[in-house]
Parts: structure tokens; sequence; C-alpha cells
């Protein structure tokens, strides 16, 4: 019992193909099960447009992208990547028109938007400051544009890809999910759950004050820069890439990749976080 | 004439936009365009100089470690520190990793679909044309089945990359002074068994479907020459780097002057001609300039348009790189038909790409076997308040270079010079073409050379996030 693919158009604006890289890397399902098979019982999807993986080219590639809404409206998921340029129009453009309008067109058919990764979110590195093209994540353009079409926000740079898959089962599920499933920052509750520091296994370090005093050290790293105490993200238990490693087990203090603020806020990245953040206060999902 | 525009070329890292100009079947002229700027250079000035570790990093997603390699060289630099020898070896095997994982994700995911059948693959993915397909009907399936093979291959890749860098995409272990990973003997035997997985596959897999290719397509190696090559070299270890940095301008290598680089932008969206050297550069973005048509600048070595990538590195190893290089590089050109003045064409790229890919995982099998788990990885630091560093590597897709002033203790400039700066560039006020510019010109086309233009620009693996940061 297969019902009809959920179409995805997949956008990519200023961002550096590191969340599509992230998506393949999927393992269980992997890439080959989400393109060739059903995501969830009876429900697939099928991509339909992706700059980097698609066969055609040039005039053919964006006459796929321009049948969209058209006929398709309220029957496709659009998936960005990357944030959009809106300070000139010229420091961004996907066949010869601006990122930012031919985001905003697609989103206006959409049956729902996925921002994939920490750019789409919330602007992510390119809007870090000075924020020279101002930068802005997909659901900040549609507030701006006055588009209202549901946004959910899988941040990470990039996320990890069983946010993804999540979301995108969440959706096959249930639909797009409705404000109440979201936490303050537009993300899945049920995807973003909990602090790196709570699930730390570097934790007890914390706790009795063990600190790594340089790189390659054993220790919390806290003294190092660590923002696990302000980072959601679940990577202690699902670590990446098929489970070998991850930030914190690499003796690398968690960056806070998918917080709103992200790159301004954690710089320097390096730097010990405030006390506030090491206690948990900082916590917004909660 | 008439002017066909290819935007988006896809199957690439970001936006690319070309323009071919044909006449009488026969590309006359051609404009690359970078169609993406975000402005990490200037989001860099004013930070920590140790946040360069990890921003610049985030330039690509494609080849993250190329960058986080460049900039802990060019923050070695600013320390005047460089890692322990088990560091380095790490930073090997890590970069190492990353250069398989890019050139199976290039052969069989964003090239090789430019030679399939129109409806080779599921969905989307079919290049839906079947102009000059000339695999049989059975070499066009196996092929199909590599690519989803290949899909695999390169998630291991990753894996590969993660086991001693942390995660991937954007390592988070390589640092100045280091890494900061401690491998256990257990994840020494991961990568051992991962890594003879993957040399499995190169060896009896990529590079026997890289021949087949190369059989079929023999017009290709004609198609697309630059001449005009440069390497910074890359993999250092114990003084040395296992591919040597060199320049061939005139046919013959040269030794490498990094002082001869100055970046152009005469027809690039930022103020004036620049000309100067990436230590001196200020560049001004400028979207409305009128006699610009791309973000990309020019680069020029000795006032030189050249080509960078695996043909550059592969044409400077054959004369002065290590001899299990030399032996197994011309055992493939021979079984391939060709001669390595042949390495700077659509074809020679390719296999360019496949003959390093094999040296650089048997160069990782011999680091793997000298790694000792119990020793140090990292050397500590002191941040100096005024300090100017350079970091230079081949990466994936060729010469890259970071450079880096500190000024009271934060970053007063950053400029990076990648690959497809070099290989994507525009004319620069002197009117030469870049790289990819002068490939195509000159090359015969069948239709409105969508086809021909597309094999040509894809060989040169184009990354856009790369180019323009």
């Amino acid at each position: 019992m297969r019902g009809e693919p959920l179409a995805v158009v997949w956008f990519q604006g200023a961002g550096c193909t590191g969340c599509s890289v992230s998506l393949m890397n999927a393992a269980y399902p992997d890439i080959k099960d989400l393109l060739l098979d059903e995501v969830v019982p009876g429900k697939s999807i099928t991509l339909v447009f992706h700059a980097t993986l698609m066969g055609p080219t040039g005039r053919p590639a964006l006459e796929v992208l321009d049948r969209f809404p058209g006929e398709a409206a309220g029957d496709y998921l659009l998936v960005v990547e990357g944030a959009l340029p809106t300070r000139h129009p010229n420091f961004g453009r996907v066949g010869e028109r601006p990122m930012a309008e031919r985001a905003a067109g697609l989103a206006r058919g959409a049956v729902g938007v996925v921002a994939m990764g920490t750019c789409a979110s919330y602007g992510g590195i390119p809007a870090g400051a000075p924020n020279p093209t101002g930068c802005v994540g997909i659901g900040e353009l549609l507030r701006r544009e006055g588009i209202d079409v549901p946004v959910v926000n899988v941040p990470g740079c990039p996320p990890h890809p069983r946010w993804f898959v999540e979301t995108v089962a969440h959706i096959l599920l249930h639909g797009p999910p409705r404000p109440e499933e979201l936490d303050g920052v537009g993300r899945l509750r049920a995807v973003y759950p909990d602090l790196v520091h709570d699930n730390c296994p570097r934790r007890a370090d914390f706790d009795v004050g063990r600190f790594a005093p340089a790189f390659g050290a054993e220790g919390c790293l806290y003294e190092l820069g660590c923002k696990g105490p302000y980072t959601d993200a679940n990577c202690p238990y699902h670590e990446w890439n098929g489970g070998v490693n991850w930030c914190i087990k690499a003796g690398h203090p968690c960056i806070g990749c998918c917080e709103p603020e992200f790159p301004d806020y954690p710089s320097p990245l390096f730097r010990k976080a405030g006390a506030e953040e090491a206690t948990g206060a900082f916590r917004r999902s909660g | 004439m008439r002017t066909v525009t290819i935007d988006p070329i896809t199957r690439i890292e970001g936006h690319l936009r070309v323009e071919i100009q044909v006449e009488d079947g026969m590309i006359v002229g051609a404009r690359c365009s970078g169609a993406l700027y975000r402005g990490l250079e200037e989001i860099l000035r004013g930070r920590h100089p140790l946040d360069a570790q990890r921003i610049t990093t985030r330039i690509c997603g494609v080849c993250p470690l190329a960058h986080s390699t460049a900039a802990a060289l060019c923050l070695d630099d600013v320390l005047g520190i460089s890692p322990p020898r088990n560091g380095q070896l790490l930073r090997n095997l890590i970069y190492g990793a990353n250069f398989l994982h890019n050139h199976i994700l290039h052969f069989y995911h964003l090239a090789l679909p430019d030679y399939l059948p129109a409806d080779a693959l599921p969905g989307a993915l079919s290049p839906g044309t079947d102009e000059d397909r000339r695999f049989s009907r059975e070499e066009a399936r196996k092929l199909a089945d590599h690519y989803l093979q290949a899909l695999d291959m390169r998630r291991k890749a990753q894996e590969l990359v993660a086991l001693f860098g942390g995660k991937m995409p954007h390592d988070m272990s390589i640092v100045p002074g280091g890494v900061t990973y401690r491998p256990d003997p257990g994840d020494v035997a991961a990568f051992r068994f991962r890594l003879k997985e993957i040399v499995d596959f190169i060896r009896g897999v990529y590079i026997p479907d890289l021949l087949l290719l190369a059989r079929r397509y023999p017009d290709y190696f004609e198609l697309g020459g630059v001449g005009k090559l440069l390497t910074f070299g890359c993999f250092p270890l114990d003084g040395d780097r296992l591919f040597p940095a060199g320049a061939v301008l005139d046919g013959e290598p040269e030794p490498l002057d990094p002082a001869e680089i100055r970046e152009h932008t005469a027809r690039s969206w930022y103020r004036g001609n620049g000309a100067q050297h990436p230590r001196e550069e200020e560049a001004e973005p400028d979207p409305d300039k009128a006699e610009a048509y791309s973000w990309i600048k020019a680069p020029r070595y000795r006032g030189e348009a050249c080509e960078v990538g695996p043909a550059a590195r592969a044409a400077i190893a054959l004369v002065r790189g290590p001899g299990g290089f030399r032996e197994a590089a011309g055992e493939l050109l021979t079984e391939a038909e060709t001669g390595p003045e042949r390495l700077s064409s659509t074809m020679g790229r390719h296999l360019a790409r496949g003959m390093e890919a094999l040296f650089i995982a048997r160069a990782m099998e011999g680091w793997l076997a000298e790694l000792d788990p119990a020793a140090p990885v990292a050397v500590a630091f002191t941040l100096p308040r005024e300090a100017r560093g350079q970091g230079l590597t081949d990466a994936p897709r060729g010469a890259l270079g970071h450079w880096v002033e500190v000024a009271g203790g934060v970053i007063a400039r950053y400029q990076v010079i990648a690959p497809t700066t070099w290989n994507a560039s525009p004319r620069d006020e002197k009117g030469t073409p870049g790289p990819i510019e002068r490939a195509l010109q000159g090359t015969r086309v069948s239709g409105d050379g969508l086809l021909e233009a597309g094999r040509i620009v894809r060989s040169f693996d184009p990354c856009l996030a790369c180019a323009i940061q």
C-alpha cells in the first residue's frame, strides 16, 4: 500500500552544500532508501529538484524548478538549504533571478517548508556579524513577505541526518508541524529534546571540576570553550557518521552550531561560556 | 553566433552560471559567473584568531577539510608551531579520507551522469538526454549499479574522516598545533577496515569504470585543455610533501614562489582592479559594478591564469614526486592510451583523480601503521597580539591558500584563494580569460553546446562556495 509520494523541491541559497552532504551520510535509512523506498509505512518522498544531484543541467533543470508552484501548489514540500541574502539582488542568484525571490515564490505554494541547517533556519554563518549581505533564514524571509506557510527548522551546521529524517517522517505521518509541536525557535521539540550538557559523557568530569587544560587532554572541555551547556542537540547519544564519533568525543568543545545566535553568540568559539549558560539557565526549549 | 546561458550548472557545488557563444558548431567564447557572495572574509574580521579554524571550515561542506587544513597551517604559522609527528599523521589521515570521499562523489554522482543514458538512474537523478551516449546497455546498467554502490562508499569515506576528525561535514578535530582527538586502538582497527573496503572499491570498481569511460570517450582527452598548471602540494610529513608544490607555465615544472600570486578584480564585483597579493588585499564588494560579471576574483600566478587540481598535482608529481606515484600514474596513463601531456583535459582530469585516489589511499595505509595511540597529538601555544600567517595546501580541487593578519589579538584581515577561484575565474584587466573559460573556447559542439560544456566544466569539479567565500 503505497500512496502518492510527496514531491520534495530542495532549494539551495547562501550555503555550502554541507547539509546535503550530511543527508547523504544518513544510515538506516540511508540516502538510497530515502530516494527509492518508503520512509514510513505507506509513505514516501520523491526528490524532484536538487541542483547538486539532479541529472539535467541549465535550461532543462530550470524548467523543473519553474514548474513550482504552478499546478503543484499544495502538493510539495520545500526544503531550503542556506540563508537568503536580502541586501542586494545581485548577492545571490539562481537561474537569473534573486535567490530570496525564488525561495519565497517556491514557499508560497508548498505544503510546508523544512529549513535545513542553521543558515536556512536563522541565517547562520553568512548572517554572522556584520552580515554583509543581509542574510536571513527562510522563516524570517516569509514573515517579511507576509507568506503564511508552516516552517519547521532543522538547525545544525550541518544538521545530523537523523534530525532531517525524523522531521520528514513526522510530516509524512502527521503533516507539517502545528505551532504547539515546535519549541520557541521553530524546531520540533521531539527532535531537539535536551542540552548536549545533560547527556555529555564528560558530564561527570564537569561535576567534579576536572577540566581539560589543553586540546587532546582528558576532562570536561568547558574551560576550552565548550557550548554544550547552552546547545540543544542529541549528539551525545546519536553520535555522528554512523556513530563513529562526534565533537566532544573527539576532544573538541561543542561550538553551539544548532543555536539561533551561531556563530555570533558562541564566538569566540574557544572562550569559556558564561555562568548562566553553564548552569543551564539559558535553556530555551524546556 | 548565438549565446547559450547555462544556469544553473547542476551537479557541482554551488551557484555557477556559464555563458557560451556558439558559432558554426564551435564555442568561440565563454564567461563563468559565480552567482553567490556571502562575505566570510568580512565576517572573520575582528574575531578571535582561533574562530577562523572553525568558521573557514564552513566555507564548504564538500571539502571542509581543505579549509580546516589550510586554516591550521595558517594559524600554525602565526603561532610559530607545528604538530607533533603523531598529530601530523592524524591530520594527513583525516585529510586523505576527505580526498577519497571527494573523488568517489565527483566521479560517480557529479560527472558520470553526463555519459549515462537518459533514464539510467532513479527519478530526477537521471540525465534526461540520450545525446552522445556510447556505453552498451550492459555497461550502462553496471555503471548505474556502481553509482548506487558509490553512495555507500562515499558515506563510508565520510565515516573514515569522522573516525579521527570528529564528524563530517565540518570536521571538529583539526586545530592549530595538531588535532584534538587521541584515537584508541579500536579506532585504528575501525579505520583500517573501512579504508580497506574503500581501497578495494577504488581498485576493483572505480579505476576499471574510469578506464572504460576513457576508452569510450578518448576524444575528451583532446577537449578542455588549459596547459598552465599550478599546485601548492599537500600532505606534509617530516619536512616533505607527498605531492610537491610547483608550476608549469612553459612546459617545464618550476618551483613555487607564493610571492608571485595576485588577485585581480577588474571584471569581478569588487571595487577597483585589485592586482594585490592576498597578504595586502582589500576587496570591497560592489554588486553594481557595470563591467563585472562574476563574484569570483581572478587570481593569477606570474600574471598567468593557471589550472589547479588533480591534473596539476599529477603533472608535477610525475616529474618531482615519489617513485610510487610515478609508477602507478605511468601504468594508468598507458592503460588509458594517453600521456602526461593530456592530463590537462576533460578526461585527463578524471584519470588524474583516479590515480591519486589509489595512491593517497595507499599512503594512508602507511600513515596508519605509523600511528602511535599513546603519543601526543597536539602542542600547546600562546597567541601573539600581532602576527601574520600563511597556509598553503592543495585541496582535492587544487591549490588553496589562507592568509591572516592578527592585530591587537584579533583578526585584522583574512584572505582565502580557493581552487575554483583559480579555475572558474573571470577575465582580468588584460582580458586574459580564466582557465575554464579558456578550456571551453574552441570546443566543437553538436547542438547548443550544453552537453560538451557541461562535461568540460564538471571535469574541473567546481566548488563555488569555495571560489567565493
